[in-house]
């Protein structure tokens, strides 16, 4: 028994073909500053130099292909786990164009060195604005479907999504709060100084980690996962320790960014105590995912999507040990300023972040255009392989180059002189760097891949919309 | 304590963090005593098949948790955290730094001392003090001179005889001691020039070292440099150490093309070698300064008059 309502997903099949669009966008970008640590040369201009380019990578990956990939998979998860149709779905037309404009101006901005000089919050005070007002408009879609729900429960994937937008609603006021100065060019001073402007900017981008590429990701891990595996998630318990535990003690890390600087040294142990105590809570998620395979873990051996599902989960478990390692302060006097931060980021933004959203993509597209599956699950095999091998050698690349460059600059003489000046260490990153190049491309091969397979999924399929499931079936 | 404007704060940072801890193992404990089935589901179906299996907590997993919140506690006991309580081990980075500094000190302090008591013109043919100089120049100096020392637009060239501040011993180490700084004001003392004759100064100054330049300019531009540029680079621009540099020679720090030298004229220009002497102390100072006077543009005279380059 079906009732005639259906969801909405108009603005899911939007903002699923944007994340590969951007995916692809923020990727290429990507490769080219990975390409220009090779050849120098390769920055022609003050526009496309690396320092224009990177924040422009990092903000087209984290916030258009992450962004777009947690919009698309929240609007889908919350009304089918609702058992409701979409609340104010014009106000969720809007979160799209108004993100997707978002996107377009810091691609505009960032190369026309336009910046608040804020990592991972380097858009400018108007484009701030906009977005707290799609922010908003968000929450207010996502809380207000999930108070029209027909069940009882709220499922556990809605939890983290839910903790994610009031999260970031919070980090994003707070971070980016600034005096402006003009419009054109944008320009604007932060509302704080010294070190706490230090301090406040890496809860900020700590949590844009564990709120952004982790919470959210986590949301959407609680539905994927189990629908392809098609098992029950393999603990509740485990769900409702690892849910508290992580929001409460992710808000505490920030600190151990700033390691042996400035910042006060009660503020940096009290930073590294919680960072450690995150290891658990960051496990829970992973252990909940993977186990919730057991019984069914032949299904890996044919299945694609459960490939990229749960491959991602061991991306995240293996750099949620690896952050808390890097914590501890006499580790961190080695890491910290080398690659091996960049391995680190990349473990989880590959191997996770982008894993985790491929898979689920993969399993909504069919679903959204009215078909039974991929065009090409061949070709979801083949990005799965490319995607794999390419994060492989990015990461171990990043690694070897940390910790040799870490051991380079502290390596002395027996006068106590530096036994490398640093453009030593550059030169001996070199080869490093063309392995990561190498990896980049393939990650980015894979994307192309699964563009072509997705516009052949969509050509001659039917935007349907699925009927609402009653409240009745689920109980 | 200089961290808080008053007491109270250090308290409530103390109280906080230990409840947050401990909140995290209660959460556990809590959690962990709840009742569950194991291998059975909550009875809870979302989405057709959404449901969540009744399992408790893995136990490895339980006693990492605790673990980490054990250490957690121990470490804020050892080590500052708690507010202004400063740990058992009484560390803080600046001691620790203290201390290394103090160690590296004692044991290659004496290696440096050798060299200070020694002069320059010695040490600079001393190849052992050759090589720790050079290894010194790479650490703090490569960064803007280069590590061939032939420097680049901005950063002087350190390896050829033409000297801003003076190549002498006593002067290289001045400068690597206390730093130095210039400025060169917009349009000189002239502030009126106009862009024309900004131009034809341009062309003078282009024709003093022989470079191609408009004869008619020169000759406009020739009056208008005594006025606006002689006062500190001389009447015939070959400059004066330490005030202005010589403009007759083939070298220019900023460049010798005419667009160039208008920008310097228009904008005029500022630079700054930070000082070096209190961070790396008199012996590396002292070693650094004969590896730069042993690079082969050394001079044996204190002051060089603009005649005596010519």
């Amino acid at each position: 028994m079906q009732s005639p309502a259906t969801y909405h997903y108009k603005v899911v099949r939007q903002f699923t073909v944007m994340t590969v669009i951007w995916g692809i966008v923020g990727m290429l970008v990507g490769v080219i500053i990975a390409a220009q640590l090779v050849w120098p040369e390769l920055n022609v201009n003050e526009y496309l130099s690396y320092g224009r380019l990177r924040p422009l990578h990092t903000n087209a990956v984290i916030f258009a292909f992450g962004g777009c990939a947690l919009f698309a998979t929240s609007y889908f998860v919350v009304q089918r786990t609702s058992h409701a149709p979409l609340f104010a779905p014009r106000l969720a037309a809007f979160t799209f164009w108004g993100w997707q404009l978002v996107i377009v101006l810091a691609a505009v901005t960032l190369p026309m060195g336009m910046t608040q000089a804020k990592e991972y919050a380097e858009l400018e005070w108007p484009i701030d604005i906009l977005i707290t007002l799609v922010w908003v408009s968000y929450a207010v879609v996502f809380f207000g479907t999930i108070v029209k729900r027909t069940v009882s429960h709220i499922y556990v994937a809605n939890w983290f999504y839910g903790a994610f937008i009031l999260a970031v609603a919070l980090l994003h006021l707070v971070n980016s709060a600034a005096i402006p100065v003009s419009l054109f060019p944008m320009k604007s001073y932060s509302a704080y100084a010294g070190v706490q402007d230090a301090m406040v900017q890496w809860w900020y981008g700590h949590n844009a980690v564990g709120f952004f590429l982790t919470a959210g990701f986590l949301g959407m891990m609680y539905y994927f996962v189990p629908k392809q595996a098609d098992r029950p998630i393999y603990s509740y318990r485990l769900s409702v320790v690892h849910f508290w535990a992580l929001i409460f003690t992710y808000m505490w890390a920030g600190p151990h960014h700033l390691h042996y600087t400035a910042l006060p040294d009660w503020t940096q142990s009290i930073g590294m105590v919680f960072s450690l105590i995150l290891l658990a809570p960051s496990w829970g998620g992973m252990i909940n995912g993977i186990m919730t395979l057991s019984g069914v873990w032949h299904k890996l051996r044919d299945d694609p999507i459960l490939k990229f599902l749960v491959t991602s989960l061991s991306f995240y478990g293996m750099s949620t040990f690896e952050g808390p390692m890097m914590s501890i302060k006499t580790v961190n006097a080695l890491s910290h300023y080398t690659d091996w931060t960049i391995g680190h980021v990349h473990s989880g933004a590959l191997g996770w972040v982008a894993m985790i959203s491929i898979g689920s993509i993969y399993y909504l597209l069919p679903r959204l255009y009215g078909k039974a599956q991929m065009h090409s699950m061949k070709a979801v095999e083949t990005h799965f392989w490319i995607a794999t091998i390419g994060i492989v050698l990015y990461i171990a690349s990043m690694w070897i180059a940390g910790v040799m460059q870490g051991l380079m600059w502290r390596a002395t003489n027996l006068d106590g002189t530096l036994t490398y000046s640093f453009v030593e260490s550059v030169k001996a990153t070199y080869p490093f760097w063309t392995i990561r190049l190498l990896g980049g491309v393939l990650f980015l091969t894979g994307m192309l891949i699964m563009a072509w397979n997705m516009f052949k999924t969509m050509a001659g399929g039917q935007t349907i919309n699925a009927p609402v499931l009653k409240a009745a079936i689920a109980h | 304590m200089s961290d808080f404007v008053s007491g109270f704060w250090s308290i409530y940072i103390a109280v906080i963090t230990i409840v947050s801890i401990l909140g995290c193992a209660v959460l556990l404990w809590m959690q962990s005593s709840a009742k569950h089935v194991e291998g059975k589901t909550t009875g809870h179906v979302w989405d057709e098949n959404l449901e969540e299996f009744s399992n408790p907590l893995p136990n490895w997993w339980r006693w990492l948790f605790y673990l980490t919140v054990i250490f957690a506690l121990f470490y804020l006991v050892m080590y500052p955290g708690l507010g202004s309580f400063k740990g058992q081990y009484q560390w803080t980075s600046t001691r620790q730094y203290d201390n290394e500094m103090k160690k590296a000190d004692d044991r290659y302090g004496p290696i440096f001392q050798r060299y200070l008591k020694q002069d320059i013109r010695v040490v600079a043919t001393n190849p052992e003090a050759r090589e720790m100089g050079q290894r010194l120049f790479l650490t703090y100096c490569a960064q803007c001179h280069g590590s061939d020392a032939q420097g680049t637009k901005g950063f002087p060239n350190l390896a050829d005889k033409d000297w801003l501040f003076g190549g002498s011993p006593e002067q290289i180490k001045e400068t690597i001691t206390q730093g130095r700084s210039a400025m060169m004001p917009a349009k000189g003392v002239k502030p009126d020039l106009t862009g024309d004759e900004i131009k034809d100064l341009a062309h003078y100054v282009r024709s003093l070292s022989g470079l191609a330049a408009d004869p008619i300019r020169i000759h406009r531009g020739k009056p208008l440099f005594s006025v606006a540029c002689a006062a500190c680079h001389g009447a015939d621009g070959m400059g004066n150490v330490g005030l202005a540099p010589n403009l007759a020679d083939e070298v220019w720090l900023y460049g010798s093309s005419e667009a160039t030298i208008i920008e310097t004229i228009s904008k005029g220009r500022v630079n700054q070698m930070p000082a070096f002497g209190d961070f790396l102390g008199e012996a590396k100072v002292h070693l650094l300064t004969a590896y730069v006077y042993g690079l082969g543009g050394g001079q044996d005279v204190s002051v060089t008059t603009p005649a005596e380059t010519r």
